[in-house]
């Protein structure tokens, strides 16, 4: 499978940009951008995607390099968390009116 | 033993699996991300959509680049440039939106370069005063904005992110673009004078771009079954022209239509009749600028070419310097 934008015709590759918005906070994804190489894609990342100071720290990742789980699979891969709502602490009614807990 | 066949009756016999899985999210309105299934009409429509509206922004820098040396004050040529910075920063993400679809940088932009792709008409509109500094704020942004909101919605997951990115910053583009109106208003009679003969100016070309009436507009109707667009053009310029009017009278300009009036009935503001034929001559690249922008981008590609190729010749040595390295560190354990 082919990364988009990761074809032979664009000189430049595609980079995946990650934001961390404040410290304490995880990185996000916020979009993605091209750079010759890793360098250049960190500062492109830092003008393109905070000029209003959305974040202390960014990540730029290939594109190439992300491996992702099959869309096609997409039902049978996450089948099973489905039917074991047991996981989430709703399931557990009994203990209603009963403070913290 | 014989082995027959049952046809599956719970589908539609003429449509397979993953269309139906398609027409099940957009039923929902969930959002369709870039490795689903998707029809080839949807994934052409919002190719063309999204490059279009990346071409806009990147043309769109020129007529207000033309004022950043010539702005009024230190402060102006600041908000100027971030705005301009602000319009590169959308035409990129807008790319890359598109991008996720298959379709290339290098094409879309060798397609505008070309003269084969399309872009807004507004941008072939010259901006020969700094009050049309205002109005581009003021009017064009300000129709953008009441495009673009609904399109943060959009069925296609990338496009509406970046659409929620862009209308965050366009905000900035109106205000500051209203208040330079606003102090032209308040100076002197020529300022005044500039402030109105600009609006008269943007004015119409403003409501062009929503695009043709619903009536005329082919695409209309399968971009909103697909729920890429949310509101029809001519329901989206009555929402503009309803918020401006009580900000034109706020500015003290008169908007250019001896038609406008409000209607009781509907409680909307009932514009005159807009002239299509200057909106088809424009798109058809028969503007008063649409020679000039396109020129002006194809130079700028043509003299970046060097940069561009030297900064990828050099990512290239330095990857196999890296692996040179590597190999002679291994061989040397």
């Amino acid at each position: 499978m082919t990364t988009p934008g990761d074809s032979a015709s664009e000189i430049w590759p595609l980079w995946e940009v990650f934001v961390r918005s404040n410290r304490g906070l995880s990185h996000v994804h916020v979009g993605s951008l091209h750079a010759p190489d890793e360098t250049l894609a960190v500062r492109n990342a830092r003008d393109l995607y905070t000029r209003r100071s959305e974040g202390v720290s960014v990540w730029v990742v290939p594109a190439a390099a992300i491996t992702t789980s099959d869309p096609d699979a997409k039902g049978a891969f996450f089948e099973s968390s489905a039917g074991k709502n047991y996981r989430h602490a709703s399931y557990y009614s009994k203990s209603e009116g009963v403070k913290h807990l | 033993m014989t082995n027959t066949i049952t046809p599956d009756t719970s589908a539609t016999a003429d449509i397979s699996v993953e269309e139906q899985q398609f027409n099940d999210l957009i039923e929902a309105d969930s959002r369709i991300e870039p490795r689903d299934w998707m029809p080839e009409g949807y994934r052409k429509s919002l190719v063309r959509q999204i490059s279009q509206h990346a071409h806009s922004e990147i043309i769109g820098m020129q007529p207000e680049s033309n004022w950043i040396t010539r702005a009024p004050s230190l402060k102006r040529k600041a908000i100027l440039m971030a705005k301009v910075q602000d319009e590169a920063g959308h035409g990129l993400y807008l790319y890359s939106a598109a991008q996720t679809l298959g379709a290339t940088r290098d094409d879309m932009t060798d397609a505008l370069i070309a003269g084969k792709a399309r872009y807004s008409s507004i941008f072939n509109y010259p901006t020969p005063t700094w009050a049309d500094m205002g109005s581009i704020g003021w009017l064009v942004d300000g129709a953008a904005i009441c495009n673009q909101v609904p399109l943060c919605r959009a069925s296609y997951g990338p496009y509406g992110r970046a659409m929620v990115r862009i209308c965050k910053e366009e905000s900035f583009h109106q205000r500051q673009g209203f208040e330079i109106l606003l102090e032209l208003m308040a100076g002197t009679q020529e300022q005044r004078q500039m402030a109105q003969e600009s609006v008269d100016r943007w004015y119409w070309p403003a409501l062009m771009m929503f695009g043709p009436p619903d009536d005329d507009s082919p695409n209309s109707a399968q971009s909103m079954a697909w729920k890429i667009k949310r509101h029809s053009n001519d329901e989206l310029r009555q929402r503009f022209v309803n918020m401006l009017v009580p900000q034109a009278a706020v500015l003290g300009v008169t908007l250019p239509d001896p038609d406008l009036h409000f209607n009781e009935q509907t409680q909307q503001w009932d514009l005159g009749e807009i002239d299509w034929t200057e909106f088809h001559e424009v798109l058809a690249g028969r503007g008063p600028n649409n020679a000039q922008r396109l020129q002006r981008r194809r130079d700028a590609h043509e003299d970046g070419a060097w940069v561009r190729d030297a900064a990828a010749a050099y990512a290239i040595k330095q990857t196999a310097r890296k692996q040179f390295a590597r190999t002679a560190e291994m061989a040397s354990k």
